[in-house]
């Protein structure tokens, strides 16, 4: 990578293992019903209780379903580096993590008219923008032949 | 004790630059009172809403400051539906003998803008560009036409309908119909739904005058009874807008539990509804609701567009008014728009649009972020 760890900062704390060789999303798993949640959290919305463990979730999945967003989504919130002459469409989608859940996520790829229900994808970490003078990192995921 | 509708009021919906929101809510509010032969005067109480217009109860500086009970909704798309709901239980309960229902608003061009933080996501989701409901709505089709074999096609045929049916409707948004052609060459918004599939968010007013049935035919020779009024929201593992993880078992949807209490309630089933309004932010929408509230199997859809069962000529004619997608979407008055034009259809008042064979029973759907929907059943 260009530039050092120290210079890295996690999109928001807590939805990843960072810094990390192997990074992956942390998800929770309630103690009392097993169900796994993304991002993590304390309670429990499908048995109402509120005791669970922070775990690793997979690092592959396949596309549930997905969509191609084809505008430049409105600033704020957006903060993407783009701009309207160098947006191009991008992919999101819900990738299934076998026996956990169906995390909603960008989709890297370099062609998104392949994007399709059941492609294999890998979570990847990465640089998403600048701000401040930091890499602002978050996570995605690939087309496993294009990782 | 049933509870009757006596008077509809609408605000034609679109964009009216020259009135605030809350002027086209009170122009609504006064047409509906006019409608019924009845004053400001005599309401007992009214539950309105507006999302993006002020509040629904500045209406009493211009209806009058009759000391009335005046209860501000607010609950996301099914606000209009909520705040029926709340006019219904007023009168069930034997508390109040006649209020209104109102509901208006007046929202910016373009698309929504969503603060994640607000609907208790992270900033993040915002950041990286998910919070975007035309990116629900795209995945959520997309899963069902992979499920169940719909086509592009029948997503088109959706569109095509409904603008169609706006161009027999004095109070639409949009009036001109839009070609099977000009739709499909359209361009992609979030795939497979492109921009002539989508309703915009839009201005309107809609109000209505409810009272006890057996006091309703001092106002009116035409009542419209309603028969049930349900509104939930989303179980764990429903596929809603804004979910940042799903549950791997699906639930039924807000929708299907909606339906289903409201069919309950009134004694009837899905075979006996003459005329529904199905809630179609876009193409979609319309799709799925059709099944989710129980008037067709998963991917019958395909054959019921092919045969035109819900044109309004057909078996069940759906979005008679040109629905969402002529309308637009003025959050606070959407969801009783809906149950205006059933009660029009029901009264035989309803035009150049009006659904043959004197319609007796009729069914309106709305579904809103953060996962919620209410249904009520209408008859004569």
């Amino acid at each position: 990578m260009a530039t050092s760890v120290a210079n890295q900062v996690p999109i928001a704390e807590g939805l990843f293992t960072w810094p990390s060789n192997d990074p992956r999303l942390l998800g929770s798993k309630c103690k009392n019903c097993g169900v796994v949640l993304f991002p993590a959290q304390s309670s429990c919305p499908a048995c109402c209780t509120e005791d669970s463990d922070v775990i690793e979730l997979e690092r592959r999945g396949k596309i549930w379903t997905f969509t191609i967003q084809n505008f430049l989504p409105n600033r704020p919130p957006y903060e993407g580096p783009e701009t309207p002459e160098t947006f191009k469409p991008y992919g999101v989608g819900y990738v299934e993590l076998a026996d956990q859940t169906r995390v909603e996520a960008r989709i890297q790829t370099d062609d998104v008219s392949k994007l399709h229900i059941g492609q294999d994808v890998e979570l990847v970490v990465e640089k998403y923008i600048e701000r401040d003078g930091k890499d602002i990192i978050s996570f995605f995921f690939k087309p496993v032949d294009e990782v | 004790m049933d509870v009757a509708i006596i008077g509809l009021g609408i605000h034609p919906f679109g964009r009216t630059d020259d009135m605030t929101g809350l002027d086209q809510g009170a122009f609504a509010a006064r047409k509906a009172l006019e409608d019924a032969g009845a004053s400001w005067d005599d309401m007992d109480f009214a539950y309105g809403g507006s999302a993006a217009a002020g509040n629904a109860d500045a209406l009493v500086n211009k209806l009058g400051l009759t000391g009335l009970q005046f209860i501000n909704v607010a609950n996301g798309c099914a606000t209009g539906g909520s705040a029926l709901q709340s006019a219904y239980m007023a009168i069930k309960s034997g508390m109040f003998d006649m209020g209104m229902a109102v509901g208006f608003d007046k929202h910016p061009r373009g698309a929504f803008t969503v603060d994640p933080e607000k609907s208790g996501l992270g900033k993040w989701y915002g950041d990286v560009g998910m919070a975007l409901t035309p990116q629900f709505f795209g995945m959520k089709i997309q899963r069902y036409m992979h499920e169940f074999g719909i086509s592009e096609d029948t997503l088109i045929k959706v569109a095509e309908k409904n603008f169609r049916n706006g161009t027999l409707n004095p109070n639409a948004w949009r009036q001109k119909a839009i070609s099977y052609d000009e739709i499909k060459a359209s361009p992609m918004v979030c795939d497979p739904l492109r921009k002539y599939m989508f309703c915009s968010p839009a201005e309107g007013g809609c109000a209505m005058i409810l009272c006890r049935a057996d006091k309703a035919k001092q106002f009116t020779s035409k009542p419209i009874y309603l028969k049930a009024v349900s509104v939930k929201t989303r179980n764990f593992g429903s596929f809603e807008v804004f979910t940042q993880a799903q549950a791997l078992d699906r639930a039924d949807s807000p929708t299907v539990k909606a339906s289903k209490a409201a069919f309950e309630l009134a004694g009837i089933g899905p075979e006996d509804i003459d005329v529904a309004q199905l809630q179609d932010t876009e193409s979609g929408a319309e799709i799925m609701h059709m099944s989710e509230n129980g008037f067709c199997a998963d991917g019958d859809q395909e054959k019921w567009f092919a045969e035109g069962h819900t044109e309004i000529n057909g078996k069940l004619p759906v979005n008679t008014d040109g629905g969402c997608l002529a309308n637009g979407e003025p959050i606070g008055a959407s969801g009783l728009r809906q149950v205006h034009e059933v009660a029009l259809q029901l009264r035989g008042d309803a035009g150049k649009r009006q659904v043959p064979n004197q319609p007796k029973t009729g069914y309106t759907h709305v579904y809103g972020a953060p996962g919620l929907s209410g249904v009520t059943i209408l008859s004569v």
